[in-house]
């Protein structure tokens, strides 16, 4: 089995079978009904450039094991970054005291298993030199610059990471991960007449240095630097409620705020999410069809395994407008009788896996993209956002706009500031009259933050029109 | 193991082997956290944990190195690492440790045995009072996402090469609270908390479990109101998320790389002269109080904002270097992170106005409760977000209100500061009283 886990994570299984099995009993010696160990090492590297100069160049290290003991509803966690079995079985008891019921010692067996493989990776960051990363981060410089004479910033950040999972559990489970993240990022200052506009673009994702075969540093740059440009002839947003169109891609993260967090396992189990009981109804129109997918090849929010050790899988969650399912983690799949999705996730070991998306997304409709444009007499055309935010028990959520354009007479007009829009999750569903053929991930970018937990995410969609959302804008 | 003694090695064999200036900041920490949901523990969880950061600069070259593994082996290794890895970053003239010799520093109480000593079943407790008080308050509070208390006590350690060696001790409590009300078959999440380093200083978990309770049924029937300009009241409890932009526009180098809103208002006003913003790292108990920023250069009281006039922007050493200035001690960071400029204890400073006296004189407008979003730029000073509340018809809080934003611009936005209130509570590094803005655009309908 160590052969098995040292060709996923390339490294040693740090801790051997038999202190694993002693950490599970301990965890389960005073009555939990399962126990976990999550064991974590990682490295991650990253460089910015800013003002034309490689700023710093930094490495961080982390190794440590979490232990979790489930009884009922109830999970008992603790971690530790001390390897020694002492420490580690005094952490395992830590978290088996969240049962406080009488227990007896049941010895654990745990078999290996193997892990799908989603992400193949062919130059692995960490093998790569320091210097074949600020080459890369100096070409996405070079050409920010060169874009515009009005570009005056540009600013480039490299991160990577290798981080090696091993999860294994009371019922027996003992499985392995590698997971590589590469990321880059870049942003543009553009300046005209003492207004001063920025944009920023970036790629990635669970893939080694041959992302950069297919993607190029100076086409984020080129990005940044346009939307940059772009934006320094930007009026002020309308506000109020109009029709909006959303370009595929990034445009994704409306339907991550106003469904995606509201059909995680934990908000339906108590029963906060505003979508909580409703499998099988009809909450979207019969164009839409959401997936969460976390076998995406090489994709930034793709799991081989989740944070628990399930493998991840793909799950229509909303198909054709009916609600089919959720996203589960072990503790809630189990209260609600439902299965696994491979959706608990974690942070690090600091943290107990809760239920996360990986890739979420809406699948392609039949519409021309044009066509969705040429749809519209008066509205917003949306390009690019910054983000967005969800209260899953009202189901109000908003996303940030940094690049915009007015929709006039079906054409794109004057691009406007930034600006927020927001609406209802279960409203906006029936809302969503055309769908493009054009369906696009994100890039590699985005990360998700949910009680104090970040992980990587990615989100995606085609055009999408909304036949009416509130435009946060100041133009009444 | 004696950190301290640690720490210094660390920076002593970085220099032997080939670093001119060295820099190490290391924590370790317990940490305990309990969730309570419908009168029942959810979760706990504990840990003990550690873990240092190093940075280094050859020949004004800079990398940094963090882990959590202090073995003598791991640490030599990191250490050879961190040095070659400097090779990699471009020469700048301007890194540089703070060029001070170890100071005597003022002795801060930060740190609470009552919390480090305080037992899990008082913890617990805690948790368990504060939920039991918001499903009390109401009988529309029928669900709870949970209340919970955590603790945190730690040390923080910094040394360099230049002779500094400091450290300090503080703990940190809290307890929170998120209920729901179910009214008309809609539901409403409510939320309030309370954070201190003194556990003597922490509201009572009854009365945040209240407040939250409150916060969540005020909310039920919220309704999308038409767009429209109106006065703006923020809260106390969100009008920070205004301070936090401008903080993050007064650093210096966004500032001086023309990437902030901010940028050649040095001296001039910015905000109503009702308007004095202070960061205090030296507040007795504050949450963000440090004695020694994470360079190690001595932290002071700074007036930022007095009657409206910008008075200074921040710097660390770096950036202090580059543009002639001098560091302002508010270098922030973790041991995994570089240090860079952040605040300690910024906030507005109150008046002697009643919030509620402040609605009173409003005919109409919108009390903000609640903000969502973060559609923020520092560069433009463009302001939009998502808001719920309440909408004031003749001073009086009238109606909920919920899925619309409000937008300005934030140069606008403190400049038409008419009002500040006296509710100044300290439950972060960022805090604000309730206070009102002449006009914002609400978009609803």
């Amino acid at each position: 089995m160590e052969s098995v886990l040292m060709a996923r994570t390339g490294h040693d299984a740090l801790l051997p079978k038999e202190d694993i099995e002693k950490l599970l009993a301990a965890g389960l010696s005073l009555g939990g009904e399962f126990a976990e160990v999550y064991i974590q090492r990682s490295r991650s590297t990253s460089i910015p450039l800013e003002e034309r100069k490689i700023r710093s160049a930094e490495m961080r290290a982390a190794k440590g094991v979490g232990i979790r003991v489930l009884s009922g509803e109830k999970t008992g966690y603790a971690y530790s970054d001390i390897l020694d079995m002492d420490t580690l079985l005094a952490t395992a008891r830590a978290a088996a005291h969240i049962a406080q019921g009488p227990g007896t010692e049941r010895p654990v067996k745990i078999t290996a298993q193997l892990a799908p493989d989603y992400y193949t990776i062919k130059v692995c960051p960490s093998d790569s030199a320091v210097s074949a990363k600020t080459a890369i981060l100096k070409q996405a410089s070079k050409a920010g610059y060169a874009y515009d004479p009005r570009i005056k910033q540009c600013d480039v950040y490299w991160s990577d990471e290798e981080k090696d999972i091993i999860v294994a559990n009371s019922d027996g489970l003992w499985v392995a991960d590698g997971q590589t993240m590469i990321r880059v990022s870049v942003r543009c200052l553009a300046t005209q007449k003492g207004v001063s506009r920025s944009g920023s673009a970036g790629g990635g994702g669970r893939i080694g240095m041959e992302y950069f075969d297919k993607f190029s540093p100076e086409e984020f740059a080129a990005e940044a630097a346009r939307i940059a440009v772009v934006q320094l002839d930007a009026i002020p947003a309308p506000a109020g409620m109009m029709p909006v169109i959303i370009k595929s891609g990034w445009g994704g993260v409306l339907f991550h705020e106003s469904v995606g967090h509201g059909l995680e396992a934990d908000f339906i189990r108590k029963n906060t999410s505003v979508f909580a009981g409703r499998v099988g109804e009809k909450v979207a129109t019969d164009i839409c069809t959401i997936v969460d997918d976390a076998t995406v090849p090489n994709s930034r929010g793709t799991n081989n395994i989740d944070d628990e050790g399930t493998p991840g899988q793909r799950k229509v969650l909303i198909d054709k407008g009916v609600l089919r399912g959720f996203m589960t983690d072990r503790l809630n799949a189990g209260l609600l009788g439902l299965s696994l999705t491979g959706n608990g996730r974690r942070q690090s070991y600091h943290d107990y896996p809760i239920p996360r998306m990986t890739n979420f997304f809406m699948e392609a409709g039949e519409s021309d993209p044009e066509e969705i444009i040429r749809s519209v007499d008066h509205g917003v055309y949306a390009a690019s956002f910054s983000g967005g935010q969800v209260d899953i028990t009202n189901g109000n959520f908003v996303f940030s706009l940094t690049e915009g354009y007015l929709i006039e007479k079906g054409k794109l007009s004057t691009p406007i500031r930034g600006a927020t829009l927001i609406g209802n999750g279960p409203d906006v569903l029936t809302k969503v009259v055309m769908i493009g053929r054009d369906l696009a991930l994100d890039p590699g970018i985005g990360t998700c933050g949910k009680a104090g937990q970040s992980v990587p995410s990615t989100v995606g969609m085609p055009t999408v029109k909304i036949s009416e959302l509130t435009v946060g804008g100041t133009e009444t | 193991m004696d950190y301290l003694e640690f720490a210094r090695d660390i920076v002593d064999a970085a220099v032997r082997a080939g670093a001119h200036e060295a820099e190490v900041y290391l924590q370790t920490g317990d940490e305990f956290g309990v969730s309570v949901r419908m009168g029942e523990i959810e979760t706990i969880t504990q840990a003990s944990s550690k873990g240092m950061g190093l940075r280094v600069l050859v020949d004004k070259r800079m990398a940094f190195a963090s882990t959590t593994d202090f073995d003598s082996r791991v640490v030599a290794e990191l250490i050879k690492t961190t040095v070659q890895l400097a090779k990699a970053a471009n020469r700048d003239r301007h890194n540089g440790l703070p060029e001070i010799g170890p100071q005597v520093l003022p002795h801060m109480n930060l740190y609470d045995s009552a919390i480090a000593k305080m037992p899990a079943e008082q913890k617990i407790g805690m948790a368990k009072e504060c939920e039991k008080a918001a499903f009390d308050y109401d009988p529309r509070i029928n669900n709870s996402h949970g209340a919970g208390f955590g603790t945190h006590a730690g040390t923080r350690i910094l040394a360099n090469s230049n002779g500094i060696l400091y450290s300090n001790s503080g703990t940190d409590c809290g307890v929170s609270c998120s209920p729901l009300a179910e009214g008309n078959g809609t539901k409403q999440v409510g939320s309030y908390w309370s954070s201190s380093r003194f556990l003597s200083n922490l509201d009572s978990p009854a009365e945040v479990g209240k407040r939250a309770a409150l916060d969540a049924v005020r909310k039920l029937g919220g309704r999308k109101i038409e767009t429209t300009k109106a006065p703006v009241v923020f809260d106390n409890t969100i009008a920070s998320v205004l301070w936090g932009a401008v903080f993050s526009a007064l650093e210096g180098d966004n500032v001086h790389r023309g990437l902030s809103f901010l940028k050649k208002k040095l001296g001039k006003q910015i905000a109503s002269s009702l308007v004095t913003v202070i960061d205090d790292p030296l507040m007795p108990e504050g949450l963000g109080s440090m004695p020694f920023d994470g360079e190690g250069v001595p932290t002071c009281r700074k007036t930022v904002i007095e009657k409206g006039v910008l008075n200074l922007y921040f710097y660390d050493t770096r950036t202090a270097n580059k543009y002639g200035k001098k560091p302002t001690g508010n270098a922030r960071r973790g041991y995994a992170g570089l240090p860079s400029v952040g605040p300690m204890n910024f906030y507005l400073q109150p008046s002697e106005t009643d919030p509620m006296d402040m609605v009173r004189r409003i005919p109409n407008g919108f009390y903000v409760t609640e903000t969502i979003g973060h559609g923020i730029s520092i560069t433009t000073g463009d302001f939009s977000v998502g808001a719920s509340g309440m909408w004031i018809k003749d001073g009086e809080l009238a109606f909920p209100v919920q899925e619309v934003t409000i937008a300005g611009n934030m140069l606008d936005m403190m400049k038409g500061i008419e009002e500040i209130g006296s509710d100044i509570r300290f439950a972060s590094s960022i805090v604000s009283p309730t206070f009102k803005i002449g006009e914002m655009t609400i978009s609803g309908r």
